[in-house]
């Protein structure tokens, strides 16, 4: 199916709804392919897609920045961290800063390449910062389990894994955002299967489709969830059968499930969700750099004015933050949505600047 | 962050596997996938093989990079 038709779709079955609709994505990908395609001024005027706590660097707590940042400061400790983090704005500065003022800081491209400097450089204390979703989590686990083939004593993991289920329950049961249905995120769902989002459809009766990130195939997405909603049949429907399947991948949820156990997690603009994160088993306890360190976690206050908790929650849109545009920009971002490429701030700064005022986001749909 | 992209298996070797990542050879991990097989198209996401594609699949999941190299975007 085409773009073209995909649209065509989406606009019958908006018309024949009528009233407003709101639908959240709940991937960074999706929010940047979204924008980038023009997607949000070429659906009719009833229906919305808005942003959700998708991107792992946005939803990350100000504590848990705090701690990455502190534990990067300390002597004989190398960090090393996916590029997206680098930039975060912590209550005292970020890691490229850090690594200004003599920290080592690393930027790797994969876990193991953590786990292999570990074991080059036995005089270091090397920390893997293991942040992301479902689809990045068995790269922390794949990882884990090579320091103990290895034997090395000088690695461990950072671990502010979250998990998007949790979330997108939580954010349902506040009560603050009304929502449709949930455009589903396809990479995560290689790993979990999509049968994972089947508990919002039984227990919210709201849509999840799941799709991939090409724009017609996101504007497909759009299409089945206003179809389902015209239809008043809430379902679960894979729209991205090429690489994902019911069960996902077993060998990387097995991994997951032997190295960790799910924990209670804090996120910006959500607090903490029961269940949202992962710590380590006992077993591996010895590769939890919180507990190796003696981090205590604590609630750092976000950035003054700054309103990335409500940006990645559907409360407002980039537009209606004050720092917006102004104090904060991709050259000197204030929040995590700014920094992050994949932030919905960011990519709003990007493609639909000139449109200020924009839409009132989660302002309710029923 | 959860980006995923296609790339064609060239040899596998134990838990690894060289792969053509868009022209670039690039070795990656096969632990989460390890029934892949030389020739096999997959899913790699942050240095891991993460799913097998069909090899129809990988060429609209090239259509998406190519449009996002084009414009600018994320890595």
């Amino acid at each position: 199916m085409t773009g073209h038709e995909a649209l065509d779709r989406l606009r019958s079955a908006a018309a024949a709804v009528g009233r407003p609709m709101a639908f959240m994505e709940v991937c960074g990908t999706h929010t940047v392919q979204a924008f980038r395609c023009g997607l949000h001024s070429l659906m009719p005027g009833n229906v919305r897609l808005i942003s959700g706590p998708g991107c792992p660097v946005c939803v990350t707590s100000q504590g848990d920045i705090d701690m990455l940042i502190e534990l990067a400061r300390r002597p004989g400790v190398t960090l090393c961290t996916y590029g997206d983090m680098l930039r975060v704005t912590g209550t005292d500065g970020n890691l490229e800063e850090a690594r200004t003022m003599g920290a080592d800081v690393r930027v790797v491209y994969c876990s193991l390449e953590a786990v292999k400097l570990a074991g080059a450089e036995a005089t270091r204390e090397v920390v893997f910062a293991g942040v992301g979703f479902e689809t990045t989590t068995p790269a922390t686990a794949a990882a884990a389990l090579e320091a103990e083939r290895l034997g090395l004593r000088n690695f461990s993991v950072l671990v502010s894994h979250k998990r998007i289920l949790p979330a997108m329950r939580a954010l349902l049961e506040s009560g603050q955002v009304k929502v449709d249905g949930f455009l589903c995120p396809g990479h995560v769902a290689v790993i979990t299967g999509y049968a994972t989002f089947a508990p919002i459809v039984r227990r919210y009766g709201l849509s999840c489709v799941v799709a991939g990130f090409e724009g017609a195939q996101i504007a497909m997405g759009m299409a089945r969830l206003v179809e389902l909603v015209r239809d008043g049949q809430p379902a679960l429907e894979n729209l991205y059968p090429q690489v994902v399947t019911r069960w996902g991948n077993r060998r990387a949820q097995n991994l997951m499930r032997r190295v960790f156990r799910p924990v209670g997690a804090r996120w910006r603009g959500l607090g903490s969700i029961v269940d949202s994160g992962l710590a380590f088993r006992s077993r591996y306890a010895r590769f939890d750099a919180q507990r190796r360190y003696e981090l205590t976690p604590v609630e750092s206050a976000e950035p003054p004015g700054c309103r990335c908790g409500d940006v990645i929650t559907g409360r407002c849109t980039p537009a209606e933050c004050k720092l917006f545009g102004a104090a904060c920009t991709p050259v000197c971002p204030i929040g995590p949505c700014m920094v992050s490429s994949e932030g919905t701030c960011q990519a709003w700064f990007k493609y639909r600047r000139q449109d200020k005022a924009g839409v009132p986001a989660g302002a309710g749909s029923n | 962050m959860c980006l995923a992209v296609p790339a064609q298996v060239k040899n596998c070797d134990g838990n690894e596997a060289i792969v053509d990542l868009h022209g670039n050879r690039v070795r990656v991990s096969t632990v989460l996938s390890p029934e892949v097989k030389e020739g096999d198209w997959v899913l790699v996401h942050a240095g891991f093989v993460i799913q097998q594609l069909t090899p129809e699949a990988a060429a609209e999941t090239f259509a998406v990079l190519a449009d996002l190299v084009e414009k600018g975007g994320p890595p």
